[in-house]
């Protein structure tokens, strides 16, 4: 893993913690963000992680690049030896797989994919050697989700599958973004899982839909009343397949203020991941469970 | 007291200097696009400088005033009228309580910054009265404006009329637009080559131009040095694993047609970008209009920190000629 700084124009320096995806880069960039929020630098206005790279906007007026380049290299060298556990949350969305709202989209965008003659989880089925549809939701539903970075627009979780690089999900995004994506699709592009958090332009692929609403500007949304983002960086999510009925009755649920989010506090400590990741994902999935 | 819309415009929506401290869960900043103009704007009403203006795209509004209250007008020019009868872009006038602003079609520039005393008075949201529409937050509703609203106006004593902005202080794009960038972010990505051409060649403003970026086109495609793509990048050349977009930076998807980010930017995402366009210069994006003209120029550091400084002198001048 080598660090790459640069200047983003003469108000932003960015860090790339490595080239290529995984974990160990992902902690990196939370870590060094924590610890630049941490420092008070004077002048900093944004600190924003995400996957593999973090980024700092500050005011050259109050603070020069090259002395908040020093800063974030010293940052970067006390951040390496922080150890890779967080207090993080799981969290469960229901998904409806295969639904008629994105399958309504896909089809009208056809044309803008790799294979028009299948759907989008047909398609990444068959590109992942999975058994179908049913081989697929088992796959992408079976293990927790990594939320390794929010943003593109307000409060869309980038997701990371917590398995080998070897079992991880991958397919590409479409040949050219649509001009449209239902609001709340679960969606996939690279290695990573979305959620659409608003309606608008995508290129992910999509799988699905949660009736689970993840950004309220008006924070009416129980849920959501603390803030109008769901999710934060290091949060974990847990897929649960649902039916049409089940979709229906829970999107009824949220309208009438009834829902209530399953959602539970955990610890997240890489090295043990690593260690037996089918072992620790099972005990995190009992922690939401109660268990 | 209110201004009623009688038409909305293009897409005319409450501005202020923006919203900082939120683009970590992608709500990016907001405010004007052409942060000089709105300044302008608002000291000449007597407002304070950042207080929230209306910012109009190409096409003015029409407004009725309840109350009465002082106007300017900056930015782009957009010939204002009231109950008809012509009056001075960056210049402040009053408008009496049932007059009507309208405007004559644009002469020059893209934006507008439409500046009432009192200042529009929506509730501010994480600090700003700014509209994000693609997330529907903040202004008025959290979108555009539209016939048969009722813009709230706060409290102001009003400067009175007559006040102007110098001419030579008033900051408009030349001919081509020379928009100042330093290269950097994934630069490295593409060839000497491809690097030399993208500053030679003239470039022009595509139709899709909004607050979110700015899309540039005509110049010829970008090579790429050849690499085995890193895991989780995805397999275009033009891709990188999904990372952090700085406001001003410009992403070249697929090395076809460079995208500037603005103040409704997307927070982040999988295209290598070449550089940013330094902060001197995005105001006049702002005011770029489809189809002009533009090529990017190579800039240092210390260039970019001198054109910032230069800039805080031209703003500095302004306000002393009030």
């Amino acid at each position: 893993m080598k660090t790459r700084y640069s200047y983003g124009g003469d108000e932003h320096i960015f860090v790339e913690c490595d080239e290529e995806m995984s974990l160990e880069a992902f902690f990196k960039s939370l870590s060094m963000a924590a610890a630049v929020k941490k420092a008070r630098i004077k002048g900093v206005t944004e600190i924003c992680p995400a996957n593999a790279s973090m980024q700092v906007k500050f005011d050259p007026d109050v603070i020069k690049p090259a002395a908040m380049l020093k800063e974030l290299k010293a940052i970067e060298k006390a951040a390496a030896r922080a150890k890779p556990v967080i207090r993080s949350r799981i969290i469960e969305i229901p998904v409806l797989y295969n639904d008629p709202w994105t399958h309504e989209t896909l089809m009208r965008f056809r044309e803008r994919h790799q294979d028009p003659t299948s759907t989008d989880i047909e398609y990444t089925a068959r590109i992942n050697n999975l058994d179908g549809v049913d081989g697929f939701i088992k796959a992408h539903s079976g293990v927790p989700w990594f939320v390794s970075m929010v943003g593109f627009v307000a409060g869309l979780p980038f997701l990371y599958q917590m398995v080998d690089r070897k079992r991880q999900i991958q397919s590409p995004k479409y040949l050219r973004p649509r001009t449209d994506t239902p609001k709340l699709t679960v969606g996939h592009g690279g290695c990573f899982g979305c959620i659409y958090s608003v309606r608008g332009a995508g290129g992910y692929q999509m799988f699905g839909i949660t009736p689970v609403p993840i950004y309220d500007p008006n924070q009416k949304i129980k849920h959501l009343k603390d803030f109008m983002c769901l999710f934060r960086p290091g949060d974990i999510v847990r897929w649960k397949p649902i039916g049409r009925e089940e979709y229906d009755a829970t999107a009824a649920a949220v309208e009438k203020g009834k829902f209530k989010l399953k959602m539970k506090d955990v610890t997240f400590d890489l090295s043990e991941f690593n260690k037996d990741m089918d072992g620790y994902n099972a005990k995190l999935m009992g922690a939401l469970n109660g268990r | 007291m209110a201004v009623n819309v009688i038409k909305p415009g293009l897409s005319t929506t409450v501005q202020d200097l923006g919203r900082p401290g939120y683009y970590n869960i992608g709500i990016p900043l907001s405010g004007g696009m052409d942060r000089l103009a709105l300044k302008a704007a608002n000291l000449l009403v007597g407002n304070k400088e950042g207080a929230a203006a209306l910012e109009a795209v190409f096409m003015g509004p029409e407004l009725k005033f309840t109350e009465d209250a002082t106007v300017a007008v900056t930015g782009a020019e957009l010939p204002p009228r009231v109950d008809g009868t012509p009056r001075e872009t960056w210049t402040s006038f009053r408008v009496r309580k049932g007059q009507t602003l309208s405007f004559d079609f644009l002469k020059k520039g893209a934006r507008a910054y439409i500046a009432i005393s009192g200042g529009i008075d929506v509730p501010a949201v994480l600090g700003s009265r700014s509209t994000y529409t693609l997330g529907a937050l903040g202004g008025f509703k959290g979108r555009k404006i539209e016939a048969g609203d009722k813009l709230p106006v706060g409290k102001g004593r009003g400067a009175k009329e007559g006040r102007a902005i110098p001419e030579k202080l008033r900051r408009a794009p030349g001919a081509p637009a020379e928009l100042r960038m330093l290269p950097g972010l994934y630069w490295h990505r593409i060839t000497a080559d491809a690097g030399k051409h993208f500053f030679e060649d003239i470039w022009k403003v595509a139709p899709e131009a909004d607050r979110i970026g700015y899309r540039f086109r005509g110049g010829r495609p970008l090579e790429f040095v050849p690499r085995e793509q890193p895991f989780g990048a995805g397999s275009d050349p033009s891709n990188i694993v999904d990372a952090c977009y700085p406001y001003g930076s410009i992403q070249v998807p697929g090395g076809t047609e460079p995208i500037v980010l603005h103040r409704d930017a997307v927070s982040g995402g999988g295209y290598f970008m070449v550089g940013t366009v330094i902060s001197a210069d995005m105001d006049l994006i702002g005011q770029l209009q489809p189809h002009t003209a533009a090529r990017f120029v190579e800039v240092t550091m210390a260039q970019a920190l001198k054109a910032r400084r230069d800039q805080a002198k031209l703003y500095d001048r302004l306000k002393a000629s009030l």
